[in-house]
């Protein structure tokens, strides 16, 4: 068991904990994930190392709640514990000193490029972050992120804080702009790391994804995870999770992503459902008492 | 002894019936009653010089437990049994008797042989029945600590005959239960996992401490082992599936059968939703391959709902290499069998597949391997549609070890070279056996080579010669 140390409420739907894992928290580098599971009956899920402490022997996971699966998981209090943490997997971020970076989050996707955002700052990179999400309330870490980024860009798709505009707007004002841009990466959702490859493509500048693709061993024992990248089939778990965002299929991982949309919204009314009944059933209880 | 009376027939074993079985996952047969057992038994011709025991990879005495279970004295079949073979419950079940010691069986030549595996499993179930296991009295500890890498049929023979002579064993598992493809891999009807959790159970029962969520390469590497403990033992098993590497292979409802069966078994998708991990629910199934991993993919597939599930092989049926018993189940719950059919390519709609391409062939002279070789027949293709396919071609050991380990041989396949006498690697204080030196073979041999290993790791850790 893997109890939780610490819990933070970042935004409406992003729940950030603190971990006892210290089998993790020794040899976890940036970039790499573990794969968590609830409980008994629960999905076996990867999740960004978004921080570790080796001397404290804790992660730190950061999650959206979307499904079930991750509702569950949000309701999850201190001395409450996960059932397995496995880790840390899939291979380390390079770090080098570039020169200037362009580091892209977007909602969750913040927390997995903090740790990157930290280990390039101290490796000397200039470093240009920009943050976004879809509005205010779901954004988080501008904090920690302006702390490791030199230059630092707020947006969000609705203006409700820092700039309207999605953050390939700022990305490609930049690199308009800035011709010493020498890699950029970006984490979030799908589509945002689809458009982020399609506005850097034509500046020809490196650009590396952090792919969130379903998961089950994380251990590149199903292939479940497979990504297709110009030279082939590649299992994101062992091979990644970090590519080459030009060489992605967008398409079809957009569509392997959404494979299971109706199971998903089954397995969480369902549950939905008995939550309803059970807050139902204490109300009798407590109003009989 | 006075020659014995011949009987052609075996003791008929029942089993759920097809219709039923196909809508629940509970075991198929349902295993002997004592009086069977015993007249089963009794079918042994007891020979001065058995056949059989040559067709057992770990040698078990034959004649002398069916002998003993004959006799009724079931506490001594099982204990003569288990002298050289630790999991009977699960060999009993999964070993292809038919190509091992029924397949030598005397009675073979004219008539049914002995139901070996049977009564195997008979005399494995009986001593389950009878409560748990004595905790045998262990030699005082020497000391020395070894880490098992994989807890499938491998690891834990390992790491039960390493206990058992007073060494501090750690079993390292990735996953998040113990048993390898005992537990993720073969279906619960095949194989109850009560069965494997009770074997795992008896393992830590001797002191062996199981740290699951470690993925051995990442988690910390061989080295780093290395530094803690003083012989590392590998049986990490072919958990590598391959793909055929044939367009539209990447749609969703493309799966490896890897990938199904664990959904299906360790993640228990069969009762989505009341457990989290979803599968495809398809109505036309497809897996491509014949060996029991096939099988058992395409069995899997129809107590999930499927209304046709089809198995696509490209050679003949003389050639499916899954065990007789699997093959003659499947037939009988339905499973459909589309021989000589080689695919060629997936097709989808929006990123979902919806038909496999195919090709017949002809069978023409014999190959390499002595089997006669399909050639494919032109213009002959055509198309099944289908919402869900399985590709259960075969696997090879993962690499990640090979990768972060310094000095470790492999061969081209991915098997880690070792030296068959001894289950050495090329690395000093590194042994391997199981899935992971030969690739995707058998339960027993895993076991077998594991009890080799134990052996010299034994050798090993006294003298410290290498
Ligand atoms: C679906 C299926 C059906 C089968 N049916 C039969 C049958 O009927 N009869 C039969 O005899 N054989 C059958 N086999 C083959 C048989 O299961 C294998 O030969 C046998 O399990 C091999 O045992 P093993 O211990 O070498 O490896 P495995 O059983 O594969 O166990 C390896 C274990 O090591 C773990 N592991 C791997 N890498 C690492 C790592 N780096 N760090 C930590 N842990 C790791 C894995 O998670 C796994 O638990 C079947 C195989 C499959 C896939
Ligand atoms: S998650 Fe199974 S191979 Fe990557």
């Amino acid at each position: 068991m893997y109890p939780i140390l610490k819990k933070q409420i970042l935004s409406e739907q992003v729940k950030l904990v603190v971990v006892e894992a210290p089998i993790v928290a020794h040899k976890a580098q940036p970039g790499q994930f573990v794969i968590v599971r609830v409980d008994e009956r629960a999905e076996r899920i990867p999740l960004t190392i978004a921080d570790f402490d080796r001397d404290a022997g804790t992660i730190t996971l950061i999650f959206q709640e979307v499904g079930k699966s991750t509702k569950q998981m949000g309701l999850l209090e201190v001395g409450d514990a996960f059932e397995n943490i496995a880790g840390p997997l899939g291979h380390r971020t390079e770090i080098e000193n570039y020169g200037t970076v362009v580091m892209v989050g977007g909602g969750v996707g913040i927390a997995p490029l903090f740790p990157i955002t930290r280990a390039l700052k101290e490796a000397g990179n200039h470093v240009i972050s920009i943050i976004g999400a879809r509005s205010c309330p779901l954004l988080f870490w501008e904090d920690r992120m302006a702390e490791v980024s030199d230059e630092l860009i707020l947006c969000t798709d609705d203006g409700s804080a820092g700039r309207k505009a999605v953050v390939t707007v700022p990305l490609q004002e930049i690199l308009e702009s800035r011709p010493e841009v020498k890699r950029v990466w970006a984490i979030g959702p799908g589509v945002m790391m689809k458009y982020t490859a399609a506005t850097t493509k034509p500046f020809n500048i490196p650009t590396l994804v952090s792919l969130n693709t379903i998961m089950i061993d994380g251990t590149g024992m199903c292939g479940g995870c497979r990504v297709v990248l110009n030279g082939g089939a590649r299992f994101v778990c062992v091979d990644g999770p970090e590519f080459d965002a030009h060489q992605v299929d967008w398409e079809l991982l957009l569509q392997r992503l959404s494979f299971y949309r109706a199971e998903e919204k089954e397995s969480l009314e369902r549950w939905e459902a008995h939550r309803c009944n059970l807050d139902r059933a204490y109300e009798t209880l407590t109003s009989v008492r | 002894m006075p020659p014995r009376r011949i009987v052609p027939k075996r003791i008929p074993m029942a089993e759920q019936a097809p219709e039923v079985r196909i809508h629940n996952y509970d075991e198929v047969p349902l295993g002997f009653t004592a009086e069977q057992a015993i007249a089963e038994a009794a079918r042994c011709l007891q020979d001065a010089r058995p056949s059989c025991m040559a067709g057992c990879p770990v040698n078990i005495n034959i004649p002398g437990f069916l002998h003993l279970v004959e006799i009724g004295d079931f506490r001594g079949a099982i204990n003569l049994i288990k002298e050289t073979n630790a999991l009977p419950a699960i060999t009993g079940r999964v070993c292809p008797q038919e190509s091992q010691c029924e397949g030598l069986c005397v009675l073979c030549k004219k008539y049914e042989p002995v139901s070996i595996g049977q009564l195997e499993r008979f005399a494995a179930d009986w001593e389950a029945e009878q409560g748990e296991l004595p905790v045998p009295d262990l030699p005082p500890a020497t000391g020395k600590k070894v880490a098992v890498v994989g807890s499938g049929p491998a690891g834990l023979t390992a790491a039960a005959d390493l206990a058992r002579l007073g060494h501090a064993v750690t079993i390292f598992e990735a996953l998040h239960e113990a048993g390898g493809v005992l537990i993720y891999g073969i279906p619960e009807f095949r194989l109850p996992k009560a069965i494997v959790k009770r074997e795992v159970e008896y393992v830590c029962s001797l002191g062996v401490q199981i740290q699951k969520d470690f993925l051995v390469g990442s988690s910390a590497t061989v080295d780093e082992l290395l530094e803690e403990y003083d012989a590392v033992f590998l049986g990490t098993g072919a958990g590598l599936p391959w793909f055929l590497g044939i367009p539209g292979e990447n749609l969703g409802g493309v799966y490896s059968a890897n990938e199904y069966l664990t959904r299906a078994n360790l993640m228990k998708a069969y009762r989505f939703p009341e457990y989290d991990t979803p599968i495809a629910r398809g109505r036309r199934v497809i897996t491509i391959g014949a060996g029991n991993t096939a099988m058992d993919s395409a069995r899997t597939a129809l107590r999930i709902g499927a209304e046709d599930s089809i198995v696509v092989y490209r050679r003949s049926r003389a050639e499916m290499p899954a065990r007789a018993e699997e093959i003659h189940h499947a037939e009988q719950e339905g499973v459909q069998f589309h021989l000589l059919t080689t695919p060629l390519a997936f097709y989808g709609e929006n990123g979902r597949l919806t038909e496999l391409e195919c090709l017949q062939n002809e069978l023409g002279e014999p190959d390499s391997s002595g089997r006669r070789r399909p050639i494919p027949i032109p213009g002959s293709n055509f198309r099944i549609p289908c919402d869900v396919a399985i590709v259960a071609v075969g696997q090879s050991p993962s690499p990640i070890i090979a990768k972060t380990t310094a000095d470790l041989a492999t061969a081209k396949s991915g098997v880690v070279v070792v030296d068959k006498e001894t289950m050495k690697t090329s690395k000093k204080g590194v042994f391997a056996a199981g899935d992971v030196i030969t690739g995707g073979a058998t339960v027993i041999l895993a076991m077998g080579q594991a009890k080799i290993a134990a052996k010299a790791i034994h050798a090993y850790l006294q003298s410290g010669n290498w």
